[in-house]
């Protein structure tokens, strides 16, 4: 057993509004650099929808993540001699195209336009190329569904729905859609690092966040095909992939990341949880129907003396331990079995989780058109609910439906029970034998309800120390010698593209 | 001092000892310029075509000028058989074509797309023109000067090596045709270039992905500091 600590993170989609401001926080603090525009290291995408980039879910264009291989896996975008091959033009490279071209508008025209007739206009001129351009593309711009038919239509996780659920589609185009918030996954078998020729990407060994040296990297551009959450990107200025720090600078002095503090539904939630690394290659290898449980396996539990002991063995400082005693993340995801990975089956073990959505309107449009709510199974007709179950279960269960329908299951029975405690109008026998059911107990019903609806700051984000100062103390000789700089080490140059 | 004596005498060293000097030195300093720089992500399209034909053409041609500076003897050997020797000018000529092609494409591509043109600076301007002019002298020796496998292994081989062993034998080069004169002489203009451009991206190339670990760990402190 190899203890390691993950800082890990979970979404928890039903109080997700899709307001974007995580979004521009981010961008904000970290990419309003030239040659970063088009960057978004947190976005929100609407689902069901195309998502940004353009599809960034079809495997078979991008070639992002694993695949099996016999008794391993195997990245898909390339391999050691591959990379090699490639090495002139790679050839699954998103192109900015598939992202967006970066815009702003030229304002000084409002102000210079000669006086005339009409109302003078900023008209959009490109970031990258500065000439006048025409807006085809944003990094929300299937927001909502843009009002249109063709975005929920190409969503490449439809392909395992049936025709009567296709069918429904139009409705749910109509009626219902959830956001989906996405950052990096910081994977415990990430991707990006396994394809990156230069080993300039590496997972920080005390947090587990996946970092990229610019130093090191050379521009092979395998990061960005390998990540298949595309959250891997290519600054075209400085010839350089940049992706999210998860805000480690934050971190590392107690606050939480920008996206995460601002957020204003209060969705996300951040805490250590203790891993086992030996198991990482043969889980990531197992069958894609056993993925979900052994990841969930794979975390350990932080009150158990013999993984403590371990943890300390292999480097694990105690307070980190104490850190993961009281993660969110650990109770929801091991706990109460409430959170789950989006696409385990890229076998990345994605360290970012999602409860998935509750999806408020479980109404529908009878015959004759007209909007109907089932009074009597209001809670419980999970299999009416507007988006299919197998949509979600391709989202969040590598495709197993039960693993969706159990998480459903456990959100109404809190629901059920609170309404019975607050309301008073449903069957007590009915709560009770959701509870029996779910596995669920009055004291972890209330819990779930505290913890998603009326948690404090620090209940939210248990940051662990992240111990920078025995960074600092391995420096030899004299310790000022970074004093007054940011941060210890890092550039010393600006970070100008080459000659 | 004569012209010769000075351009093929002195300028080869000028050349390389400021290659040697300021490649340490950018790598030393500013570690973060050294990239492949590259533009896929601008335009993918005619990127494939120009670099692909551009990289196997010119990396052909290389391996074939070390290989005869390295060991002449075996060009010449191969070179006794007619057959042999036709095979082998055909293919440095192929090479040396799609060299050419590649390139062409490569500056077609960066004078036509503007946002190609945002990402090229005045030193790619300057590489560009000098390697097209090395690639055209190379395939115009090739067209109107036959045979010079055999006879790059009789004179260049045995010049190359005495600049390198500091006694520098200019008579081997001075009855050369004008177009390998300006051959040798861009040539080394291209060592001297290889700092100031992009040129550094050779260095980089990933040979040790083959062997190292497929993840990377990065510890600070992989021990309890205070017991």
């Amino acid at each position: 057993m190899d203890v390691r600590a993950q800082v890990s993170m979970m979404f928890h989609l039903d109080k997700c509004i899709g307001c974007h401001t995580c979004s521009v926080a981010c961008k904000n603090i970290w990419t309003d650099r030239q040659g970063t525009e088009y960057m978004w290291w947190n976005n929100v995408e609407t689902k069901p929808g195309t998502g940004y980039p353009t599809k960034w879910e079809d495997q078979e264009k991008y070639k992002g993540g694993w695949e099996p291989q016999g008794e391993t896996i195997k990245l898909r975008v390339t391999d050691k001699f591959r990379g090699l091959a490639n090495i002139f033009h790679q050839p699954y490279l998103p192109t900015i195209d598939d992202y967006y071209e970066p815009w702003t508008y030229k304002y000084s025209d409002l102000f210079d336009a000669p006086a005339g007739d009409d109302q003078p206009t900023a008209r959009p001129i490109s970031m990258v190329t500065g000439e006048n351009m025409d807006i085809n593309a944003g990094p929300n711009w299937d927001d909502d569904l843009g009002g249109s038919t063709v975005y929920a239509n190409n969503d490449p996780n439809f392909e395992n729905l049936n025709d009567a659920e296709k069918q429904a589609l139009f409705e749910i185009e109509r009626l219902v859609f959830f956001y989906l918030p996405r950052i990096c996954n910081h994977c415990l078998n990430p991707a990006c690092v396994a394809s990156c020729p230069s080993g300039a990407l590496y997972k920080r060994g005390e947090d587990g966040i996946v970092l990229l040296d610019q130093e090191v990297c050379r521009a092979w551009r395998f990061c960005v095909s390998a990540c298949p959450y595309k959250k891997s990107y290519f600054n075209w200025k400085t010839g350089k992939s940049e992706k999210c720090i998860l805000c480690f600078p934050r971190l590392e002095s107690g606050q939480p990341p920008a996206c995460f503090h601002s957020c204003v539904g209060r969705i996300r939630y951040l805490g250590v949880v203790l891993y086992d690394a030996d198991k990482i290659e043969a889980y990531a290898s197992a069958p894609k129907e056993k993925l979900l449980e052994l990841q969930r396996e794979m975390i350990l539990d932080p009150h158990d003396p013999a993984v403590i002991a371990q943890a300390e063995k292999n480097g694990v400082d105690f307070s980190v331990i104490e850190s993961a005693q009281k993660s969110p993340v650990y109770r929801f995801l091991k706990e109460w079995g409430l959170a789950l990975p989006l696409h385990a089956e890229y076998r990345t073990l994605p360290m970012l989780f999602y409860i998935p959505p509750l999806l408020p309107v479980l109404g529908h449009v009878d015959k004759k058109g007209v909007y109907n709510v089932d009074a009597e199974e209001y809670f419980t007709s999970m299999d009416k609910a507007r988006i299919p179950l197998q949509y979600l279960a391709d989202l969040f269960a590598a495709g197993d439906q039960e693993q969706v329908r159990s998480v459903m299951e456990k959100l109404l029975t809190v629901r059920m029970f609170k309404r019975l405690e607050e309301v008073d109008d449903v069957d007590p026998a009915l709560v009770d034998s959701l509870l029996k059911k779910t596995g669920l107990t009055a004291e972890s019903c209330e819990e779930i309800y505290r913890l998603t609806s009326l948690p404090t700051f620090d209940e939210r984000f248990v940051i662990p120390p992240m111990h920078r100062e025995y960074a600092a103390e391995l420096i030899k000789g004299d310790p000022y010698t970074f004093k007054s700089e940011a941060g210890i080490g890092g550039f010393k140059n600006t970070p100008d593209r080459g000659l | 001092m004569t012209y010769d004596e000075f351009l093929f005498g002195a300028f080869p060293y000028v050349c390389l000892v400021v290659a040697i000097v300021a490649t340490i030195w950018r790598y030393v300093t500013d570690r973060f310029s050294y990239s492949s720089l590259s533009s896929q992500f601008l335009e993918t399209r005619q990127l494939f075509w120009g670099s692909t034909a551009w990289h196997i053409g010119i990396l052909g041609v290389l391996t074939a000028h070390l290989v005869g500076f390295l060991i002449p003897q075996s060009i010449l050997w191969w070179n006794m058989e007619p057959v042999r020797l036709y095979i082998l000018e055909t293919t440095g000529f192929v090479l040396g074509l799609l060299a050419l092609v590649g390139l062409f494409l490569l500056i077609y591509r960066r004078v036509t797309s503007s946002r190609i043109r945002k990402v090229t600076s005045l030193m790619d301007t300057v590489l560009f023109a000098s390697l097209l002019l090395q690639v055209v002298t190379g395939v115009w020796t090739a067209i109107f000067y036959r045979w010079g496998s055999s006879w790059f292994s009789a004179f260049a081989t045995p010049y190359l090596w005495s600049i390198l062993e500091f006694r520098p034998d200019v008579t081997l080069v001075n009855s050369l045709p004008l177009m390998v004169k300006i051959h040798i002489l861009n040539a080394f203009f291209l060592v001297s270039l290889f700092p100031f451009t992009r040129l550094v991206h050779m260095l980089s190339v990933p040979i040790p992905y083959i062997w190292r670990p497929h993840q990377i760990m990065r510890w600070n402190r992989r021990q309890q500091i205070i017991d």
